[in-house]
């Protein structure tokens, strides 16, 4: 990524949401940022850590979102612009941080970018968190376009060691994995020198210590640095207006909500009627800009992914305004003219626009419309999640899933956050009944595994990846062992975060930046903390099974841990270098005559391995197979067979 | 419109396939080679878990002038359709699709899990053929990925298929500008083998 670093004001370059926020930050004069991996946010750091030692930056991949938050104000405090970055359960996991960092203050500009994801493509949550902003009293950002993203985010920085206060920045999927043409700005190139001062009155921001205490008087600060920031937001240049001086209907925007509602009244050809305000700064909201949109128009219609954050606030002031401001009507999601749920579109928006306006909207020709349906329906299959060919998980839920079935007292998985989760689908056995927040799994096992005296005999299995161990997996680990809870951990270490990319975390040795690190060893934590440990390779199937059966079989309490250890396919140690051939013995094959009941397509489920309804055989596809061979451990005629590939150190 | 041949402005373009296909890498050297071109591009998709062997769509948006456009197409506004997957064209086109929309396909599927184990079936490629038909102005087959294992690898048809949409939309785009956008993007070792997957694909449309 070049253009990310590139000194050469005017230019256009296409990038993608996330490295616009990127780049913003490099075009405010960043030093360090700090972020976990999470969809969609991980692009911003893993594009500044690609530029980090030309551009001067320390960037790292922290255990967790908080620990990220600590590290990027630590920088602030000392004089250096920091950014963390994460996705919105970061913001959730870091809140108790940030409830205090409110309070104490930041010094250089500190930003902090949470990106949401309506619609929960890839999340099992579909926060919105900016009611976290009015909670801890702190201004947020909303990103709506990739073209002005990186102008909010200078903004945010400047404004943010302006008012000495964090700013929330908030994007979403639809912004952060978009791309676009922005015009690059200078690049400075700052002098830094960091130092923390602390030998100043405790009230003093620039010399004080960084306390949250005397909280009432903080509370103080921090409210009149709102006031100021208020006032402020009257001239933000990101706050626009598009449409007539006198619309009858406005509508109120934010975040990518902006492009939806103004491509909805493009569509319509409504300018005569409807004008959008599209607002960046949602909290605190700039009340002289609000009136001056607000006085004219009888409707006020408010387009906003999430809860009613927006619509509620401008109810609000409305209400306290209402002798200047008349009645209005509003239109938004608390009477159902916008859905409650999921992501907005330009036609969801067009068509409840076109019903307030009393206008049709009919962007495909019905029977057009119903014909593609018809056809769909029919013919297009839907394609499942399915784990890649070759994945670790798909063998180790499959010993989970056969040590379940052989122990039969009703047994199960709670189920964690990466690429495994998908165990709760038919991909791995279904296995996984409880998925929240990373690292509940093993909070959830830990409990579970205490409900002995009321009877509770079903054997609880908790999983999580190697990521997540050090994220928020480990408290939850002491807690069982503190607490002897009859829990099975079940570890699934494939060396990476491989969903979101193979960012490195604490267990390898390598950094963000590529270079070395200390690598935290969890067999060795988890001897450490009193756990008994078992290791294996998820791939040898007979002895995973009879390592979880006897882990099963135990009496008593206290907590058992497996650690599968194999890396993922798509890693660069595996990819392109299947340990074996493997091919199904037509000969031997006996396809549906076979007692299996095609079990090793059916149940199996390696998208490499596929039923020839032709020929009533399985057959494995060479192009997408990745040769782990665990196939031919399953099928009871030993149709499949391997044959060991050696390749070149 | 824009010197290189633009239908329409805002002109919406979408590429879709399977999970792992390389949609993500083509529409990006799309809207780079359109955006050297001085027009504003967006791309709109998304990424991460919806990619484990699921559908994916890339909607690329150009334009003249800079202006504010959602990443997604609106229903029905799709005015290309180029689909690495022939299944996932229809699907695409029971949401964005019109029957002024044109279709540039690969004709290799790539099967649902569903179908690899048995339990659904995949169209026959008449039955797909007719549906396209039936819902599209015009549908472009080429065996793209065939022409892609000839120079060395099934994923340059990613790239192959970016020529051949070139060549039946009208661009102004040649070898040179798949170059100038590839350089900085793939490792040097697969520059050539990527574009000479362009130009197999701008020929076999017809250039
Ligand atoms: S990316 Fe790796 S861990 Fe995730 S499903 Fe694929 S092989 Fe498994
Ligand atoms: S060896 Fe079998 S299980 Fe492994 S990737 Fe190939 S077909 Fe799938």
């Amino acid at each position: 990524m070049k253009e990310l670093i590139e000194d050469c004001p005017g230019k256009r370059a296409l990038f993608l949401g996330n490295e616009a926020i990127a780049r913003g930050a490099l075009e405010a004069g960043l030093g360090v940022a700090a972020s976990y991996p999470g969809t969609p946010a991980s692009e911003i750091l893993e594009s500044l850590a690609l530029v980090a030692s030309e551009a001067n930056l320390y960037t790292e991949w922290s255990v967790n979102e908080k620990v990220a938050m600590e590290v990027a104000a630590a920088a602030s405090f000392a004089g250096i612009r920091s950014l963390a970055a994460m996705k919105q359960n970061g913001l959730h996991v870091g809140s108790d941080f940030l409830l205090h960092l409110a309070l104490s203050g930041v010094r250089a500009g500190m930003v902090l970018v949470f990106a949401e994801d309506p619609g929960a493509h890839s999340s099992v949550n579909e926060a919105d968190s900016r009611y976290f902003s009015k909670m801890l009293e702190l201004p947020l950002f909303e990103l709506s376009d990739v073209e002005s993203a990186k102008e909010v985010i200078k903004l945010a920085f400047e404004i943010s060691e302006a008012f000495k206060i964090p700013v929330l920045v908030r994007s979403v999927t639809r912004l952060s994995h978009a791309s676009g043409v922005v015009e690059l700005g200078p690049l400075p190139k700052p002098r830094r020198n960091a130092v923390f001062r602390h030998e100043g009155f405790i009230l003093d921001p620039d010399l004080g210590a960084m306390i949250s205490a005397p909280v009432p008087l903080k509370r103080m600060l921090l409210q009149e640095k709102l006031a100021g920031l208020k006032a402020r937001f009257e001239e933000f240049p990101l706050n626009r207006y598009f449409g007539p001086d006198k619309p009858e209907t406005l509508l109120v925007a934010s975040s990518v909500a902006v492009l939806y509602a103004f491509e909805a009244i493009e569509r319509l050809s409504a300018w005569d009627k409807a004008g959008l305000l599209a607002l960046t700064t949602t909290y605190p909201l700039p009340e002289g800009l609000l009136k001056a949109h607000l006085k004219a128009p009888g409707r006020v219609f408010i387009v906003e992914e999430g809860v009613s954050f927006l619509e509620q606030s401008l109810k609000a002031f409305v209400a306290e305004h209402h002798g200047e401001l008349g009645q209005k009507r509003f239109l938004g999601k608390d009477e159902g003219t916008l859905p409650g749920v999921g992501e907005l579109n330009v036609d969801v928006v067009a068509e409840a626009l076109a019903g307030a306006l009393g206008l049709s909207y009919e962007p495909v020709p019905k029977a057009y419309a119903s014909k593609a349906a018809e056809a769909t329906l029919m013919h297009a299959p839907q394609r499942e999640l399915a784990f890649c060919p070759g994945c670790p998980h798909r063998a180790s839920f499959f010993s989970v899933a056969k040590a379940l079935a052989l122990d039969g007292r009703g047994g199960f998985v709670c189920g964690d956050i990466g690429c495994y989760t998908l165990a709760m689908l038919p991909a791995g056995f279904q296995v996984i009944k409880t998925l929240h927040a990373m690292g509940s799994g093993t909070g959830l096992g830990s409990g579970f595994g205490k409900l002995g005296r009321f009877g509770f005999d079903q054997r609880t299995l908790s999983v999580m990846g190697d990521s997540t161990f050090f994220h928020t997996g480990l408290p939850a680990l002491i807690n069982a062992v503190h607490n002897r809870s009859d829990l099975l951990l079940v570890i699934l270490d494939n060396q990476g975060t491989a969903m979101t990319g193979f960012q490195p975390h604490p267990g390898l040795a390598f950094d963000a930046e590529g270079k070395g690190a200390m690598a935290v060893d969890i067999e060795g934590v988890c001897l450490a903390i009193g756990a008994k440990v078992f290791v294996a390779d998820p791939f040898e199937l007979q002895e995973t099974e009879r390592l979880l059966l006897g882990m099963m079989g135990e009496k008593g309490e206290g907590v058992r841990v497996l650690i599968l250890k194999q890396p993922c396919a798509l890693s660069p140690q595996r990819k392109g270098k299947g340990a074996y051939e493997v091919a199904v013995d037509e000969a031997v094959c006996l396809g549906e005559a076979c007692g299996c009941n095609r079990f090793c397509t059916r149940v199996f489920r390696c998208p490499a391995l596929f039923w020839d309804k032709n020929a009533k055989k399985a057959r494995v596809d060479d192009v997408l197979c990745a040769g782990c061979g665990v196939c031919a451990q399953i099928c009871p005629s030993g149709a499949i067979q391997k044959k060991e590939l050696v390749w070149a150190a | 419109m824009g010197g290189i041949g633009l239908e329409k402005d805002p002109w919406n373009v979408i590429l879709t396939g399977v999970g792992g296909q390389g949609n993500v890498f083509a529409s990006r050297m799309l809207a780079k080679m359109l955006a050297a071109k001085g027009l504003w591009v967006t791309i709109g998709e998304t990424f991460g878990a919806t990619q484990r062997g699921g559908s994916v769509m890339s909607h690329v948006r150009v334009s003249v002038d800079r202006r504010l456009l959602s990443p997604q197409i609106p229903k029905g506004a799709a005015d290309w359709v180029v689909a690495l997957e022939p299944l996932e064209a229809l699907r695409v086109l029971e949401g964005f699709g019109s029957p002024e929309v044109r279709m540039v396909l690969n004709d290799r599927p790539v099967y649902p899990m569903g179908v690899i184990a048995g339990e659904m079936d995949y169209p026959t490629q008449e039955a797909l053929r007719a549906d396209l038909d039936a819902l599209s102005k015009e549908a472009f087959w080429l065996d793209l990925t065939g022409i892609a294992k000839a120079l060395g690898s099934p994923a340059l048809a990613s790239t192959a298929i970016l020529g051949a949409f070139v060549a039946k939309s009208g661009l102004s785009l040649t070898k040179e500008d798949a170059f100038l956008a590839l350089k900085d993007s793939i490792p040097e070792k697969k520059l050539a083998s990527n574009l000479e997957a362009f130009e197999a694909g701008r020929l076999a449309a017809g250039a």
